[in-house]
């Protein structure tokens, strides 16, 4: 069975933002770069899947610049068998119909019977690049899924809708799933399959072998949000904290009244 | 500006998000249509036409025929703007309709300023501006961010369509969310745990200020993803919404899926080590600080 899974490295969200110089994106010095946390679940689905079928071959594709391969080799410490490295120093340019393209013209040729991506990513969350890779390729595709079975070919998934409902839907592989939060619980490289990982094999595909679209979007302005709320900001030592919110509450709500 | 307008339904019921499409319509202003696969028994109040095919024969999810329907009164509305809400049904269903139609999409629209859209970016912590380069686009619209100022009213002109494409995946049915546990709606009282109480012990520092408070006790999502908590706590979109009088998020950075299911508290405290937070946006305070100190210390304050 040949697997693939798209994972997207990107900024941890509690850094603190701030903007380029050309006012285009946010400016990349001095973050902290993680696995997006949709492609855990993604990449933690394709290794389960694998194990369940016993043998297979499964690849993780990432786009980015060079400092993308550390959180590759975590997928490859997880369990990937093989990393492609498309090589983009411009990738945050790209919009979401350039990624998946890019994706698709990779996968066209190669005859995967599973892909996995994950619904979104946590930085731009567009939601869009699975479905397109999908539709590119003609594949069924079951988006948002919290649940994952694979029978003889027949993929059972589980999406999840608003409230929590779910809606129960199956396709024939080969097909496009892309995993939402909750779907498994990843598991954590150990050391000796860090090291293993090590000389698992990760190739470098330059964009522009590729790359065969133009872009939908035009380059984007970014800024940060006004701050609209009149909220109050309390900080200090843990002990006054305590004291003034619960003046606060006395004050403002009738939880003791 | 000519906008064709997704509506969507569930359960044989018109989902009450579709008039975040009219009310986006009429802030861009121009013509407008309508599209819906769904019922007679359940129709919008809209004055327009409303493409109309039956969900009894289509289904409420069958993306490669929802596809080729909508097509075909995209091909005979020649709208600029398609509307989807960015939901379940509308970010499954918006990128196959643009890639088809050759268009942009713009995901998750939160703004219109001076005709750019505007989306948020990691976690909200940043806003952007994007115009596409194709002559239409396709757009989705985050939950709420665009709401009709009134009652909806209107009268549709129904036009009914049919098409014959075929599906790729098989609609099995719902599956409800577990009932029972506690009704956080009702609660008074809530303060919620998020991924910032670090591990599951630490859940007990939380669940002791909601006794101190005698209030209950909430989750952001992943305390449950990690079976920290049951799924009846779950606050947010994909959990329960709740409106109490005081609501204590404790380690939760605010994402909007959370703050959706809880912004309608009367009073809300956020307690978070990152002053920059966007839990921030909706607090009425934001307390600065380690919830591992912070929490403890109010509750034995309370109790004290
Ligand atoms: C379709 C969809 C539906 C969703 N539905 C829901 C839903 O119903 N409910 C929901 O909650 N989420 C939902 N989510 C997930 C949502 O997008 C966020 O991922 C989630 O809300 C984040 O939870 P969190 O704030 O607890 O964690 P994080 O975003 O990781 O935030 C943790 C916060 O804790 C703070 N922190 C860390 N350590 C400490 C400390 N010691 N003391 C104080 N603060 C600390 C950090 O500064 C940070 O702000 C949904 C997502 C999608 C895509």
């Amino acid at each position: 069975m040949k697997i693939l899974v798209c994972m997207k490295q990107v900024p941890d969200m509690e850094s603190k933002f701030r903007i380029n110089d050309q006012g285009s994106w946010y400016d990349e010095s001095d973050l902290a770069w993680r696995m997006n946390e949709y492609d855990e679940y993604s990449v933690e689905q394709a290794i389960l899947l694998k194990e369940q079928v016993g043998e297979g071959d499964l690849t993780v594709l990432s786009i980015g610049p060079k400092r993308i391969q550390e959180t590759m080799k975590k997928a490859l410490a997880m369990g990937c068998d093989r990393g492609v490295h498309v090589n983009d120093v411009k990738v945050h340019e790209k919009d979401p119909f350039e990624i998946a393209s890019i994706i698709a013209e990779f996968a066209k040729d190669k005859n995967f019977d599973m892909i996995f991506t994950g619904m979104q990513s946590q930085d731009r969350g567009s939601g869009q690049v699975g479905v397109l890779v999908a539709e590119m390729l003609n594949l069924p595709c079951i988006t948002t899924i919290v649940d994952f079975a694979f029978d003889n070919g027949t993929v059972n998934a589980k999406r999840e809708l608003e409230g929590g409902v779910k809606a129960k839907v199956s396709a024939q592989a080969p097909v496009l799933v892309t995993c939402q939060l909750g779907l498994n619980s990843p598991r954590y490289p150990t050391l000796p399959n860090i090291m293993k990982a090590k000389k698992k094999e990760l190739a470098v595909v330059e964009v522009g072998d590729l790359l065969t679209v133009e872009s939908r979007l035009e380059t984007p302005k970014i800024s940060l949000p006004e701050k609209k709320s009149g909220g109050l900001i309390l900080e200090g030592e843990v002990g006054d904290l305590v004291e003034q919110l619960v003046t606060l509450l006395k004050e403002r709500t009738t939880v003791f009244a | 500006m000519k906008t064709l307008l997704v509506a969507e339904y569930r359960d044989g019921r018109l989902l009450g998000s579709t008039y975040d499409l009219v009310a986006f319509a009429s802030q861009l202003g121009g013509e407008s249509a309508m599209f819906l696969v769904g019922s007679d028994s359940d129709l919008p109040q809209y004055d327009g036409t409303l493409y109309l095919a039956d969900s009894a024969k289509y289904g409420e999810f069958n993306p490669s025929v929802h596809k080729q329907l909508l097509l075909d009164v995209i091909d005979k509305e020649q709208p600029d703007m398609v509307v989807f809400n960015h939901s379940s049904y509308g970010w499954d269903l918006a990128p196959r309709v643009a890639l088809a139609m050759g268009a942009a999409q713009i995901s998750e629209v939160v703004d219109i300023v001076d005709g750019a859209l505007v989306t948020p970016v990691c976690n909200a912590k940043l806003r952007r501006e994007i115009k596409a380069k194709t002559a239409k686009c396709v757009v989705t619209l985050q939950a709420g961010a665009f709401t009709l100022s009134g009652e909806p009213s209107g009268t549709v002109a129904v036009e009914k369509i049919e098409c014959d494409a075929k599906s790729l995946v098989v609609f099995n049915g719902y599956e409800e969310s577990e009932a029972g546990g506690v009704d956080l709606s009702k609660a008074e009282i809530i303060v919620s745990a998020g991924r910032g109480i670090g591990k599951p012990e630490n859940l007990e520092i939380i669940r002791s200020l909601a006794k101190a408070l005698k209030g209950e006790y909430g989750a952001s999502r992943p305390v449950v993803d990690s079976e920290w908590a049951e799924h009846n706590r779950q606050v947010g979109t994909t959990g329960q919404t709740v409106s109490p009088k005081l609501y204590v998020a404790c380690g939760i950075s605010g994402a909007i899926q959370h703050i959706a299911g809880m912004k309608k508290s009367e009073f809300i405290v956020a307690v978070n080590t990152d002053r920059d937070a966007p839990i921030g946006e909706v607090a009425d305070v934001l307390v600065v600080a380690d919830l591992k100190q912070f929490v403890p210390a109010l509750t034995e304050r309370l109790a004290g």
